[in-house]
């Protein structure tokens, strides 16, 4: 089996929004079409995204944490959006676990986006279907692209790497890895949809220090007592000045 | 959610179908055991079939209202192995179709004795069509609120009282119609409709107020703590990503003030459920049409409102990504 997915390291999202501009550039020029926007340029601008970034403050002033938050579809392996859809449009792919959907085939219905706990479905306002991440199908395929460019946009274009995109259902893959060794969890558990996409939780670097190790309580070696005076008659360092 | 009115109109109106045709069908029935007279088959099955026909019709146009593509509509029967919409595409024009054979059978008097059971009741082909009629219509009502009742995670929704009462309101207002109809025909059977719409309308209530009082004490399983993934009691978005809106943020909220929600949460209770059984006990025992008229006037009116309400009380799990703009 193979499952494509995202592995989002929210330790080293710093928040840039590089990829949702990079998924919206990629994918507004695709194949299937354009990721309409309305009122671009005036009052209250809307469009379609298939990826954002949120950012959420933990804790209380000041012991607060800012946590960076992209939010994409996650390809759960047991998606709830595909059963519900009346046509058949949704689909899950066999071959490699992404989540799709027909854009010929959709009626518009929006109960996709209904069944769906994460919000990751959006009905494009001109195209009048549903629309949501496709893992950049259309790249990661590509021939014509050089190997290390066959990546989703969103991907290639994090500035601090904290994508990470493969086959989680590959133990020795990058991905697979990452959620094994570092901690990867799926978001909302609690519906059994079984996301492919996982988080690395935020980890932070400690040293535990004891109050006694920061002040020497005994001293053995007199490491550092002050130094008795010296005799008048010993030599002084440069043997001119005296005491 | 943001209760789209094209759906408004399609549960209401098909359930005011569906009730009307399973009251002209209880009517049939009673008037074979006996129990009441016997209507004239083409003034009064086969006038309250096509108005039954009717409103199963404006529901379905409503239905394309929500569609992106209605173009494309006829390719939601393709999963109906696993998507209940898909059933309900399927179920509701099947409904239609029984109701125009019931109908026409009854309006061209096209319905031959098939069999005489213990020598007195006499079993005619409308009867038959009407039973196989009638499994279909609950299998609309199922279909309907499974649509609703089956996506787990809006928890005001999955629950079996989400079905029950799809189908007790349908047949409430269908009943109450079906009242102000033989009423203007001045049926004999006026009284027997009143006496069903006022047992379906408070049976109705009695599901109706238990979903909420349920609704109300619902505690939700997901929380911004499982959905980003932090466990911390105290998480706050300071931003959701983006300034003026998204599908997101149109589709899963109902935007009205507390006070407007609350309000029409206490409009429908009233306009759905004592109103019309006031209205119904009054006009019982020989009343004119207008008082049953406006009873389901009343009562339809009333089921909009609940309507609005059933959409916009469930809270989708996705709303906890979008609390603040930023």
């Amino acid at each position: 089996m193979t499952q494509l997915a995202l592995v989002i390291d929210l330790n080293v999202c710093v928040g840039c929004h590089a990829c949702v501009t990079s998924c919206k550039e990629w994918n507004t020029s695709g194949s299937a079409g354009y990721l309409s926007d309305m009122n671009p340029f005036s009052h209250d601008p809307t469009g379609t995204f298939f990826n954002r970034v949120q950012t959420f403050e933990v804790g209380e002033f000041p012991n607060t944490e800012t946590v960076h938050f992209p939010k994409s579809c996650l390809h759960c392996e047991d998606p709830p959006c595909v059963p519900v859809c009346p046509t058949g449009a949704s689909y899950k792919r066999d071959e490699d676990g992404i989540v799709l959907v027909d854009y010929d085939k959709c009626i518009g219905c929006k109960y996709c986006s209904w069944a769906c706990p994460y919000g990751v479905r959006e009905l494009d306002e001109h195209q009048k279907v549903m629309k949501k991440c496709t893992l950049c199908v259309d790249r990661i395929y590509d021939h014509s692209l050089p190997e290390n460019e066959r990546k989703p946009a969103c991907v290639m274009a994090c500035p601090t790497n904290a994508r990470l995109f493969g086959d989680v259902d590959d133990p020795d893959s990058e991905v697979a890895e990452a959620i094994r060794e570092r901690g990867g969890y799926q978001l909302m558990p609690e519906w059994g949809t079984r996301p492919a996409n996982h988080y690395l939780p935020r980890s932070k670097t400690r040293i535990t220090i004891h109050e006694d190790e920061l002040t020497r309580v005994d001293n053995p070696l007199k490491k550092e007592r002050q130094l008795p005076m010296p005799d008048k008659d010993a030599p002084t360092l440069d043997d001119v000045t005296s005491w | 959610m943001h209760p789209a009115f094209s759906v408004i109109f399609l549960t209401t109106l098909i359930g005011v179908g569906q009730g009307l045709f399973l009251a002209l069908y209880t009517g049939q029935l009673y008037s074979v055991v006996e129990v009441v007279p016997v209507e004239d088959s083409h003034t009064h099955y086969g006038i309250g079939s096509l108005i039954a026909l009717a409103f199963l019709a404006a529901g379905l146009l409503a239905s394309f209202f929500h569609l992106g593509h209605p173009e494309r509509g006829w390719r939601a029967i393709a999963r109906w192995r696993t998507s209940w919409l898909s059933r309900e595409v399927i179920v509701l024009p099947a409904f239609m179709g029984l109701v125009t054979l019931y109908g026409l059978v009854h309006y061209f008097d096209l319905n031959p004795v098939l069999f005489t059971f213990r020598e007195t009741f006499r079993v005619d082909l409308s009867l038959v069509i009407g039973a196989l009629t009638t499994v279909v219509a609950f299998l609309l009502f199922l279909c309907t609120g499974m649509i609703y009742a089956c996506i787990k995670f809006l928890q005001e929704w999955a629950t079996p009282l989400t079905v029950v009462n799809y189908t007790l309101l349908g047949s409430a207002s269908g009943f109450t119609l079906a009242t102000a109809f033989a009423a203007y025909q001045h049926s004999q059977l006026t009284d027997f409709y009143a006496g069903w719409a006022v047992l379906l309308t408070l049976a109705a209530m009695v599901t109706r107020v238990a979903s909420l009082i349920r609704n109300k004490r619902i505690k939700h399983k997901s929380s911004l703590r499982t959905a980003i993934g932090i466990r911390h009691s105290r998480i706050t978005q300071k931003s959701q990503g983006f300034m003026t809106g998204s599908f997101n943020t149109r589709e899963f909220f109902h935007g009205a003030p507390q006070a407007v929600f609350k309000s029409i949460k206490w409009f429908f209770l009233v306009t759905v459920f004592p109103l019309p059984v006031i209205l119904l006990a009054l006009g019982m025992g020989g009343g004119a049409v207008l008082i049953f008229a406006l009873a389901f006037a009343i009562q339809y009116v009333g089921l909009l409102a609940d309507r609005w309400f059933f959409f916009a009380q469930a809270n989708h799990p996705q709303n906890l990504y979008y609390q603040t703009v930023g």
